[in-house]
């Protein structure tokens, strides 16, 4: 027997073995299905979305030559369409009283929707249509296509989509309420009422930094940050870089704005182009000096550092979101002495500011920036608004911190335990307006076994030390 | 006035309230993400805009021969080669499907030309720039922790903690103070697997009453177990360990990060979140309307 002949014979042998293993593995065990299959409509969505649960099956433990006999749960499922059709494929469209699933179902002949593995009891099933309504079923997999009979639903459920998500309901709630304070703050100061706003030293510097650079004959550099005009803090950017550039204007500096984007290029030229406008000074404006570097990261970063240490500017600002190349913009521009006021709402990059730029502008200042330097009521009236949500985020802290701490010291009042939940679950979480029924039922049972230890103990009883 | 003004007023305010509601009305979800792929087209074919920005500007430098041409001259070679190959496709093998038709191949291919820019030309850029970084980290670092006065004294302070909890030396400098695995290395071998057990609930917060060792409760100890379980409680809950222990860098380290770090960072975090509504706000509302440009 030659070599081939050797090699073919070998294939033989353990194609015959793998074959005896899975025949003897069949042989061996019958998977026995998952029990308590259930659906539900997930909550809060567009009608998207399945949850079909089940418990394990008792086969979860059992061995074979060693290796466990039940690999996972295969989902199937069955579709009425009741509302807009569905198009799936494998799917059987039929009435809703006509969907089931038959005794000699083909696993063969049809594909399951999902498949998890072992020990998970769970299965979402995200390519469900609103208004069409399903029957699942689960049968656990063992190997080489093996399946146990099939566990089904009790009852063919409808996906809905929701209107509202309630989950988000707080959130809505104390969003509202923020905004109406400002809202109405922004009334009252239209409205001719005194707002008072306390000095801010950064934005104060402003003004010294672009006389610094008209005195020294150099240029103001104006950096907005890294990301698009969908960013909220390239925005704020765009609105602090008008009133720097109506200081500029008046002190006749030049001002120069390398972007990142060129939709903050053709912004910051409009703005910048406005303020000069508005000071009189149309011929001062030029428009080649707010220039488009690269979309890149640190393309960017190279280009803006190399007109840093080519034209060195006397003033650099910085306003808007910044990454990793904060630190290396405001270091090199420490290197040739400017003055450098930064204001960003990115936390990890605020320290690296803090320590290389002369001023800060710490989140809610950065955002305060425009308001303040415009001197515009309306504005100012939003700081007060935004004062009065800090009043009312410290007041919902400290009572948060309070009812906390109070649910652990005192286990066994119901009311701070429930407050507790409450705040954890509904206001902070996705509870909606009422709280868990089953955590409350927990909460109950909880402070019933809690009370019932506290009456068996011995009076004036210790830990024996 | 109308064009410059009223619509893009309109436009933000509309879009603005759209992306709100997405957040709270799932039917509304699609309109949200039919809003963010129109700015993503806007912003492609703004692009545009911006080449052609690079272009004038670059080339105008050569022709003035302003300072730092040559860097203008190096990008527009860089910019056309880069645009040349990607668009063309340049030594890029077409799909089998296709054999013939150099168009069907990938944009990013690995082995192509343009793949080989991005690999071997941008990438170690982009990551020599990164690098830099750690220098201006140490610069940086060196002007803020001088110890001008009381509150840069105290930065350096906690600096100086945190640095050193980080690292090795940090755990090794205060190696003498007590930690669970000393105190559990003084007893006997035979107790130790118990001691060990009993303190490591204690310190998770666990009281005595609950503690539980191998299926048996407190409650059901005795003799030997008994005692030792009150031993250990009273000194790994005793305010004296607690000191001690709190006291190892690597400990100490973990309380500025967990307690005034953290404090500290939630504060500006709500403040931001404070502002960020106050911002979009106004520009909603039209009250602030900077960014639009000049109504002329």
């Amino acid at each position: 027997m030659g070599m081939t002949g050797m090699k073919y014979a070998v294939g033989l042998l353990l194609a015959a073995v793998l074959a005896w293993t899975t025949q003897s593995f069949a042989a061996d065990i019958t998977l026995a299905p998952p029990t308590d299959v259930s659906v539900e409509d997930v909550p809060d969505d567009i009608g998207t979305q399945m949850l079909v649960m089940w418990s394990t099956s008792p086969s979860e433990a059992a061995l074979v030559a060693g290796k466990r006999a039940l690999a996972g749960y295969a989902i199937f499922r069955r579709v009425a369409e009741t509302g807009d059709g569905l198009e799936s494929i494998g799917e059987q469209a039929t009435g809703a009283s006509e969907i089931g699933f038959p005794a000699n179902f083909d696993f063969q002949a049809e594909q399951p929707i999902g498949s998890v593995s072992y020990g998970r009891t769970r299965f979402v099933d995200e390519n469900v249509e609103a208004g069409s309504t399903y029957l699942y079923a689960v049968a656990a997999t063992g190997p080489g296509d093996t399946f146990s009979p099939l566990a089904v639903a009790g009852f063919a459920v409808t996906a809905q989509m929701e209107y509202f998500n309630v989950g988000k309901l707080w959130f809505l709630i104390i969003m509202l309420m923020i905004s109406l304070v400002i809202i109405g703050f922004v009334w009252y100061a239209k409205q001719g009422g005194e707002i008072k706003v306390r000095p801010i030293a950064g934005l104060e510097a402003v003004s010294e930094a672009v006389g610094r650079a008209t005195e020294m004959g150099k240029p103001v550099l104006f950096v907005p940050g890294i990301l698009d005009i969908n960013d909220i803090q390239t925005v704020a950017g765009i609105t602090v870089l008008a009133n720097v550039a109506k200081t500029a204007a008046q002190y006749d500096a030049q001002l120069k704005v390398p972007t990142a984007r060129s939709l903050v290029m053709t912004t910051a030229r409009e703005t910048v182009e406005a303020a000069y406008l508005g000071e009189g000074r149309p011929d001062a404006y030029n428009e080649d000096n707010i220039y488009y570097l690269t979309d890149e990261q640190f393309g960017y970063t190279a280009g803006v550092q190399g007109v840093m240490v080519r034209e060195e500017p006397a003033a650099c600002f910085y306003m808007g979101a910044f990454y990793a190349e904060s630190l290396i913009l405001a270091e090199t521009a420490n290197s040739i002495g400017a003055i450098q006021v930064a204001g960003t709402a990115m936390p990890s990059q605020l320290p690296f500011f803090v320590a290389a730029c002369d001023y800060t502008l710490i989140g809610e200042e950065f955002f305060a920036a425009s308001a303040y330097l415009s001197n515009d009521p309306e504005q100012l009236g939003s700081l007060k608004g935004q004062d009065i949500g800090k009043i009312i985020a410290a007041a919902l802290l400290v009572l948060g911190c309070l009812i906390a701490t109070l649910a652990v010291t005192l286990d066994t009042w119901r009311g701070w335990q429930i407050a507790e939940l409450y705040i954890k679950d509904n206001i902070l979480g996705t509870e909606g307006l009422v709280p868990n029924e089953e955590k409350v039922k927990i909460i109950d049972a909880n402070i019933a076994v809690e009370l019932e230890s506290l009456a068996q103990q011995p009076h004036g009883g210790g830990d024996g030390s | 006035m109308i064009a410059k003004r009223t619509i893009p007023l309109f436009i933000a305010a509309l879009v603005g309230v759209l992306m709100i509601a997405t957040y709270f009305v799932p039917y509304t979800e699609k309109w949200g993400a039919d809003a963010m792929e129109m700015f993503i087209i806007l912003a492609a074919a703004a692009m545009v805009l911006g080449a052609g920005n690079l272009l004038l500007l670059n080339l105008s430098k050569i022709s003035n021969r302003q300072p730092g041409w040559g860097y203008a001259g190096i990008t527009l070679t860089a910019f056309f080669v880069t645009l040349i190959i990607g668009l063309f496709k340049i030594g890029a093998m077409p799909t089998s499907s296709a054999a013939t038709n150099a168009w069907t191949a990938p944009v990013v291919q690995e082995g192509s030309p343009f793949w080989w820019i991005y690999k071997y030309g941008l990438v170690p850029l982009t990551a020599t720039m990164f690098a830099m970084l750690a220098f201006y980290i140490a610069s940086a670092a060196f002007r803020a922790f001088r110890a001008k006065n009381v509150e840069a004294t105290l930065l350096l302070g906690t600096a100086f903690i945190v640095l050193l909890g980080q690292v090795y030396a940090g755990v090794w400098l205060t190696d003498f103070l007590p930690t669970l695995e000393s105190y559990v290395a003084g007893f006997p071998a035979a107790s130790q697997e118990f001691v060990l057990a009993v303190g490591m609930q204690v310190k998770a917060g666990v009281p005595l009453t609950d503690v539980v060792v191998g299926g048996v409760a407190y409650a059901n100890m005795v003799g030997e177990h008994h005692a030792l379980a009150i031993e250990t409680n009273n000194y790994i809950g005793g305010w004296w360990y607690q000191l001690l222990n709190g006291l190892r860098l690597e400990n100490l380290t973990q309380v500025i990060l967990d307690v005034p770090q953290k404090a500290g960072n939630r504060a500006i975090m709500i403040g931001i979140a404070l502002g960020i509504v106050s911002t979009s706000l106004k520009v909603i509302l039209g009250v602030d309307r900077s960014y639009l440009g000049s109504a002329d």
